[in-house]
């Protein structure tokens, strides 16, 4: 069907240049509260990425634990902390130059090997029945094979939980 | 078909700016915020390869990166309240007690 291919691809440019052009103005806006709303944007065009990847279940937990959850969280951390004083302190600090330099040496290298590896990467897409009820077959596997590493998860969350307790309380 | 290097150019893209925010901004919710934005790069990736692979595990991997991304940032943010509490700034570069 070329009319469903060419929404497919539309909608993946889309979502991409929305995810792009929304974490550059993340790292680069003065004021927290909107870099926090420019990450919250971005988050929302990888859950669209997600739902065009066929991975229905990763889009829901994307947008209700990321969007529902950390982003609650990161808000009101400003709201605790903001200091109007920090708008109108340097925003980057001294070895800017060097560490955007570096950065950008580190993604030529990935882009040469992701230049050398395209032909195994590239290949032809599978049958599209392999992720289709999507949830059953995550359940599944991860209640089955990932048993395991999920334990240890909910255990990390815990542990999380508690550390985030005691770090914000009053006296120690 | 959109090729799978397209996911991973757009995946190296947002790794990239999380890595710059990560290293030049002074504010430490913003560098967290970098940190979610890696994390939700190599995600992509994750899903990218599952996609090609016909095969869920890389979506678990991505629940399991969720779950981290989720535990970081709550111990992250508490440590940033009790900081703020005690001495006042919020600036990565002023937060040198332990350097003499």
């Amino acid at each position: 069907m070329p009319g469903d291919l060419m929404l497919n691809i539309v909608l993946f440019y889309f979502f991409a240049a929305l995810a792009v052009v929304s974490a550059v103005l993340v790292v680069t806006r003065k004021n927290v509260v909107h870099s926090a709303i420019f990450l919250i944007t971005s988050l929302l065009a990888t859950a669209g990425i997600y739902l065009q990847l066929e991975a229905e279940f990763l889009f829901a937990v994307q947008i209700i634990l990321y969007v529902g959850g950390i982003m609650v969280l990161f808000v009101f951390v400003i709201m605790l902390v903001n200091l109007d004083v920090s708008l109108h302190q340097l925003q980057f600090n001294r070895q800017w130059w060097v560490a955007s330099l570096l950065a950008l040496v580190l993604a030529a290298q990935f882009l040469i090997a992701i230049w050398l590896g395209r032909g195994a990467v590239n290949l032809s897409p599978p049958v599209a029945a392999a992720l289709q009820p999507n949830s059953e077959l995550i359940g599944q596997k991860l209640f089955e094979n990932y048993m395991l590493p999920f334990e240890i998860a909910s255990i990390l969350l815990l542990v999380a939980m508690i550390g985030a307790v005691v770090m914000a309380k009053r006296r120690i | 078909m959109i090729p799978t290097s397209h996911y991973l150019l757009l995946s190296l893209a947002l790794f990239t700016v999380g890595v710059i925010g990560v290293l030049t901004r002074r504010n430490v919710i913003i560098i967290l915020m970098s940190i979610e934005l890696i994390l939700n790069a190599v995600n992509i990736n994750l899903v990218a390869f599952s996609h090609l692979y016909g095969s869920v595990t890389g979506q678990i991997f991505a629940i399991f990166i969720i779950t981290d991304a989720a535990a970081e940032a709550a111990v992250g943010l508490g440590i940033i309240i009790a900081y703020f509490r005690n001495r006042e700034t919020v600036l990565a570069d002023e937060m040198d007690l332990l350097k003499w």
